[in-house]
């Protein structure tokens, strides 16, 4: 259990053009294993997740971690941002911003190649890589700096099943070690597979929160239950 | 037509031929214009990058008068020069008028704010890119800067190259404060101005198939060293 939670939010909105996105949010996260956060698209889990990491401006409320260290988090984004340079460089990266000796970037570096299968194309251009391989090589590259919170955004969105069985496997493992993942997702299969807990948002409001396993076997509200069923919920 | 036969005949013969003042104007023209262009280069790039990255009170001002900036007309700038390095100026005591370097400094005035914007467009772009990512990370303000000058390297040599091209056939601003002395601030396009005004169209043709050879051979030879344009660069 990471030193960071609980994480409370408190009175948290986040409007955009006077368009209310979220809120008003009033959470506490103490989780204890994958949380997995779901809702209709649009709901507001991409800016939930952001306000959380701590990347979007809120109008009103707080956030507040029990320990303040942004270094321990990281955040995966849905459309995997690779930088302009080689799959090696993208993977040193974030560990060049914080001075890591030389020697530690390639040992760590050559760990992460190989745990994601991109070993024989370390110096390729990381933007010649397919959909699938760009995103592990963002979660990759988002656990380098071995953070104890790793936030992703549909990292599994537009990608075929195989990529996604990768992807979900390396989830599994990293939080089997110790990482807490939370992670927005529409797709109720890999919130089953995953989470442990589960926070429901709808209309940018958290609706239901609580252990997945319950909140599957009996939801408390309609909404999430026909979400579950598949409905088209507003 | 005749004439630019003559101008093809004449810049062959003056190649061929080793011309010593040939070589002495197009290695004082290629002289004078690389420097301008390094040391716009160090102003301009980090300017453009800068704008791109950083939001302040007057920022679109500033955008707004470099872009405006870059259609400055080469003869006021000339003008400008020229009165602030004469010897009533507040720099004649420098004794730099009719020097190279007086011409140097024209031509930075002129080229920096060309480079600069461009450098901003191609570095807005990428930063559009990089955002969430860089944010994410914790980078500083300095780390932003230094990364996208590094993955927008070729965009920020096109603006380079622009500048070049600029500089290279510029010929109102240096004719004033060079004052086109033989051997000493005679460069190519001044002395494709002398000839055509002593009515020698050939020479002055001939001069300026040279310019624009050199000009193509500087851009080849820039793009080669930087290997651009390769398979799977940038």
């Amino acid at each position: 259990m990471s030193a960071l939670f609980p994480l409370t939010l408190q009175g948290v909105a986040v409007r955009r053009q006077g368009k209310r996105i979220i809120g008003p949010i009033d959470l506490v996260l103490n989780p204890q294993g994958p949380t997995i956060v779901i809702g209709p698209n649009g709901s507001g889990k991409t800016t939930l997740l952001r306000v959380m990491h701590g990347v979007e401006r809120i109008n009103a409320g707080s956030v507040s971690w029990a320990a303040q260290d942004r270094s321990k988090h990281a955040f995966v984004f849905q459309s995997p941002i690779v930088l302009r340079r080689s799959v090696a460089e993208n993977l040193a990266y974030p560990l060049r911003l914080v001075r890591t000796p030389a020697a530690q970037i390639r040992e760590t570096v050559a760990y992460w190649l190989d745990r994601i299968g991109l070993g024989s194309v370390q110096n390729s251009p990381a933007t010649r890589l397919s959909g699938g391989e760009r995103q592990k090589l963002a979660i990759a590259r988002a656990l380098v700096r071995k953070p104890d919170v790793l936030f992703l955004d549909e990292p599994c969105a537009n990608l075929d099943g195989h990529a996604t069985h990768e992807i979900e496997t390396l989830l599994q493992e990293i939080s089997a070690a110790g990482t807490q993942l939370v992670m927005a997702t529409h797709d109720m299969g890999q919130a089953r597979r995953l989470a442990r807990d589960l926070v429901f948002v709808l209309d940018g409001k958290i609706h239901e929160t609580g252990l997945a396993s319950e909140k599957f076997a009996a939801p408390q509200t309609a909404a999430l239950a026909a979400f579950l069923r598949g409905d088209i919920v507003r | 037509m005749v004439d630019i036969w003559d101008g093809f005949s004449a810049a062959f013969w003056l190649i061929a031929s080793f011309d010593a003042e040939l070589w002495e104007i197009s290695l004082r023209s290629l002289r004078v214009t690389l420097t301008a262009l390094v040391i716009a280069s160090v102003i301009a790039i980090p300017l453009g990058t800068y704008l791109a990255v950083q939001r302040f009170r007057y920022r679109r001002f500033v955008i707004s008068m470099i872009n405006a900036l870059m259609g400055l007309p080469p003869v006021v700038v000339g003008l400008i020069v020229y009165i602030l390095l004469s010897r009533a100026g507040p720099f004649g005591v420098l004794n730099l008028l009719f020097t190279p370097t007086a011409m140097i400094i024209a031509q930075v005035v002129i080229i920096t704010p060309v480079i600069a914007s461009i450098a901003h467009q191609s570095m807005r772009e990428l930063w559009a890119e990089y955002h969430d990512l860089l944010i994410s990370l914790n980078t500083s303000k300095w780390q932003r800067i230094v990364t996208l000058m590094r993955d927008g390297r070729r965009n920020l040599l096109t603006a380079a190259l622009a500048g070049f091209g600029r500089a290279i056939g510029e010929v109102g601003a240096i004719m004033i404060v060079g004052g086109n002395i033989d051997h000493v601030t005679r460069v190519l396009t001044t002395a494709i101005a002398l000839e055509t005004g002593k009515g020698d169209f050939a020479l002055a043709l001939g001069l300026g198939f040279v310019l624009i050879g050199l000009a193509i051979v500087v851009n080849l030879a820039i793009h080669t060293l930087s290997r651009t344009e390769r398979e799977g660069q940038w």
